[in-house]
């Protein structure tokens, strides 16, 4: 029934698996041909794992998008060739591509929840790939899809064949996704971010499971990220990409021991790691300029400036079996229904203090944050900021006090949290407009000192976020925060949605802000090594609860809780 | 950041851009050249925006432009059928077809314009309250638009307007009421996925009211979708109208209206007499078509993917 491709195999071992010539791809815009990739030359051996490295924009996921033919129908490929065991990609039909898929390369997207199909079982879904390319009978199918499962290490594969995708977590989606792509046993695996928005220890155990699933089957992988410590951890060539060109090849220990290219060391010097300052993290002509990190030290004498004790949030558990039971009163619902997010935790910050608060996601660090910001009523517990018992406002009539001015918030990701049909100048306005007495006439020139101080140049003031680039977007979201000159400020997550070198200089604009205005940072991350550069303390969470608090270095050198240390092993170390 | 200053437009836009464009109208000037990139991309959105003008301007100046006046009767020229004289022809009482529909336009346009603005109004505020403020707000809304949903539509507009009488205004209401189900539905579903947007938690943190937050930072991202929206119901609402003026409900003879000439050319049909119902059928159906090409045309006007 399938016509299986006939690549010329066996001319000997010097025929690498994947052999990319000249590439270069081209998409049809608006404003006339744009190249994304240009003449880039990789070679991918039997058996290897390479790494494509590169900010966003770079063109490493076009040309895996090449190499699978998956390009979108403004993208063609205008130059060189695609050579998969011997076998002309470009010029191999639709058919034909359609059987290599799943087959001989498959793929791993990088948002595992949206690469499954949400109302479909996970089991179907895998049986749906070794169904199309005729690896099993019909009979035998669903055995074979739970062994695929249980390949990838899903506990309880029976089980898990048929739930929804929705029922399992990001890491277990993950999972599937890996035993999709696996299920046919492909000689090539790309996989495209594949650990992006995962925690740090669920993609230790992602990577690790890639690799050793691939290494035992002799698969090649190509590995792409934005991460170079994650591409030399795992990987054995490392290509590092630059607006479309292959700037880089080198084997991976080469390669972060004697950087060859300008760009590389660029982008080594702006991934945060152990053992560095922030403005080690700035290229060297700007480190050297940048005013030393100055320390306020912090007064023990002096009062406190945010006090949370004991803080509960619980959120009642909403389902069919407890509403039927509670309508008809046939046993009591028992307290333990309450599903609580955040379980009693107590911490201070101190003026000119910042403090980071870390944890995976699910430990309860956003409800936290939330509640200290006041957009969320908490269940007890108190909330107490420069003296007053902010914690028993109700959150909605919170908007307008004018306490709503000392706090304030830098929110993840910087385009969700700018109205898109306000110019920059209109945002960072908003605040001013509504909880100062700024007059109208002052209006401009505040927005332009704003500017000014997070290094936004004035002319994108009358630009809207989708003219803006992320790094812009994050300094209109700084600003807008800054605009009230508030006493503490939450940043939840302010640089995860930017590449290194732009979270960088965002970071150091940050720490400059902090010791010029004076303001007190609650710094939400899941990143380790970010935390460890910007916080003085840091506090860490788990399931609600505050494991570890303690000075940073303290905590980071010699954790004293077991899952400090797990967290801390899981980042992935560099070969250096 | 470079979208604005490396800007190398496909000529049709090159005339539309001066020069040394001030930076505050650069958004201006840019949606200018987006439109006409796709009235231009796509020649259907062409001839829509170009008969969307057509009708506009009918209703605007037909009363001026007309050859005959479309009340007088000429019992001698009665029943013509098309020619130089009468483009469209005559009717029963000799009154010029063509003046009579080219007039009609202001009218149906009238109708459809208020009434689709009264639900826009109504449905729309209820819609993206009952989204942002969900609980009682929402079942409330939700509950009155499900009723008016448990209607067959059409009879529902023809009791009403047979039960608080024959009037314009009342076939606008009835259309309003109608149409309410549909505003409220795609304001609310546009509204409640907005609501935990990060702009909307930052608007909050800005110290801005839930007033003001959905006047001032919900509804702006809404109104392109709501304008799709307008522009198919306007097509829904001038159909409404005429139907409702067909079978003797609303507007009355002698008042040159698209649904009583369709009616009154009806009869004339089997003897022969096709003109005098068809042209303002083709009107209708013109215009209606218009209106539905209209709302793709917009829609691909605001949709961000459609824009660089």
């Amino acid at each position: 029934m399938l016509k299986a491709p006939t690549p010329e195999v066996d001319t000997g071992e010097a025929l690498p698996l994947l052999d990319v010539r000249d590439l270069t791809v081209e998409f049809a815009t608006r404003r006339g041909v744009v190249q994304a990739v240009k003449k880039i030359n990789i070679t991918l051996a039997k058996g290897e794992t390479l790494g494509i490295v590169g900010e966003s924009g770079s063109g490493k996921s076009v040309t895996s998008y090449a190499v699978m033919r998956i390009l979108d129908r403004a993208g063609s490929i205008a130059e060189g060739s695609v050579l998969f065991s011997g076998l002309d990609l470009r010029s191999a039909s639709e058919g034909d591509m359609r059987n290599l898929r799943g087959r001989e390369m498959s793929m791993i997207f990088q948002s595992p929840r949206l690469a499954l199909n949400p109302i479909r079982k996970v089991g179907h879904q895998i049986e749906d790939v070794l169904l199309e390319h005729a690896q099993v009978g019909n009979e035998d199918v669903a055995n074979k899809a739970i062994e695929v499962l249980e390949q990838v290490r899903i506990a309880r594969p029976k089980e898990r064949y048929h739930a929804y995708p929705f029922e399992l977590s990001g890491g277990m989606c993950q999972r599937v996704v890996i035993a999709l792509a696996l299920a046919c046993r492909p000689q090539l695996l790309i996989a495209d971010e594949p650990t992006t928005g995962l925690d740090v220890t669920t993609q230790k155990a992602v990577m690790d499971l890639v690799v050793e699933l691939t290494r035992e089957r002799g698969m090649s992988t190509i590995l792409i990220t934005h991460d170079l410590g994650l591409a030399a951890a795992y990987c054995d060539k490392v290509v590092v990409m630059e607006k479309g060109h292959v700037v880089e090849t080198s084997p991976s220990e080469t390669i972060f021991k004697a950087p060859a290219h300008a760009y590389t060391r660029k982008l080594m010097r702006a991934t945060p790691r152990p053992g560095i300052t922030l403005r080690d993290l700035l290229p060297e002509d700007e480190a050297a300029r940048a005013r030393p990190v100055a320390h306020n030290p912090v007064q023990a004498d002096e009062a406190p400036l945010l006090v949370v004790e004991n803080l509960v949030k619980e959120y009642p558990r909403k389902g069919v079996t407890t509403s039927l039971k509670k309508m008809f009163g046939t046993t009591p619902v028992p307290e333990s229904e309450a599903f609580r997010a955040v379980d009693g935790i107590s911490f201070q910050i101190a003026r000119v203090e910042s403090v980071g608060l870390f944890g995976e996601s699910g430990c309860g660090k956003s409800t936290t944050s939330m509640m200290v910001m006041r957009l969320i009523d908490k269940t007890s517990g108190t909330i107490t900021f420069g003296g007053g018992d902010i914690g028993a406002i109700p959150a909605r009539n919170f908007a307008t006090l004018p306490q709503r001015k000392k706090i304030q918030m830098v929110f993840q990701d910087p385009t969700d949290s700018l109205n898109p049909r306000f110019t920059a100048a209109r945002a960072i306005a908003d605040p001013l407009l509504r909880l100062s007495d700024i007059s109208r006439g002052e209006l401009r020139s505040k927005c332009e000192e704003l500017a000014t101080q997070v290094g936004l140049p004035l002319q994108f003031l009358d630009r809207f976020p989708h003219q803006l680039s992320g790094g812009q977007k994050a300094r209109v979201g700084i600003a807008r925060a800054i605009a009230l000159r508030p006493d503490l400020i939450i940043l939840d997550e302010p640089t995860a949605a930017l590449d290194v070198s732009v979270q960088a200089v965002v970071l150091n604009l940050l720490q400059d802000l902090k010791d010029s205005l004076g303001m007190s940072y609650l710094f939400v991350s899941h990143d380790l090594n970010v935390v460890r550069l910007l916080c003085d303390r840091v506090i860490v969470m788990n399931t609600g609860r505050i494991v570890e608090q303690g000075p940073t270095q303290q905590v980071m050198d010699a954790p004293q809780a077991a899952y400090t240390r797990d967290l801390l092993a899981a980042i992935p170390h560099p070969p250096v | 950041m470079t979208e604005i200053t490396t800007i190398a437009p496909a000529p049709v836009a090159t005339a539309a851009t001066p020069a040394s464009a001030p930076a505050p109208k650069v958004e201006n000037n840019s949606i200018f050249r987006h439109a006409l990139y796709v009235v231009s991309e796509n020649p259907v959105t062409g001839l829509s925006f170009g008969l969307f003008l057509l009708i506009a301007l009918c209703a605007l100046f037909g009363p001026y432009i007309v050859p005959f006046d479309p009340l007088a009767s000429d019992t001698a020229a009665a029943l013509s059928p098309p020619s130089w004289k009468h483009w469209f022809g005559t009717d029963q009482l000799g009154r010029d077809i063509f003046s009579r529909v080219i007039v009609a336009t202001r009218l149906d346009f009238i109708i459809a314009i208020t009434s689709v603005a009264l639900v826009f109004a109504l449905g729309g505020f209820a819609g993206i309250a009952a989204g942002f403020f969900l609980g009682w707000t929402d079942r409330i809304v939700g509950r009155i638009s499900d009723t008016i949903m448990a209607f067959p539509l059409f009879v529902l507009a023809m009791g009403i307007v047979a039960a608080l009488g024959n009037t314009v205004t009342n076939i606008v209401i009835a259309t309003a009421i109608i149409n309410f189900p549909l505003y409220v539905r795609v304001a609310r579903a546009e509204a409640n996925v907005r609501r935990e947007a990060g702009f909307v938690q930052a608007a909050r943190l800005s110290g801005n009211s839930d007033f003001r937050i959905l006047f001032g930072h919900i509804l702006p991202n809404i109104m392109p979708i709501m304008m799709v929206q307008i522009s198919l119901t306007m097509g829904y609402a001038i159909l409404n109208a005429a139907g409702l003026s067909f079978i003797g409900l609303g507007v009355r003879a002698p008042t040159p209206e698209w649904g009583i000439m369709v009616a009154e050319g009806a009869a004339n049909i089997i003897s022969g007499e096709w003109w005098i119902a068809l042209f303002p059928g083709l009107a209708l159906m013109i215009a209606v078509f218009t209106f539905n090409l209209l709302g793709d045309g917009l829609r691909d006007l605001v949709d961000p993917q459609r824009r660089t």
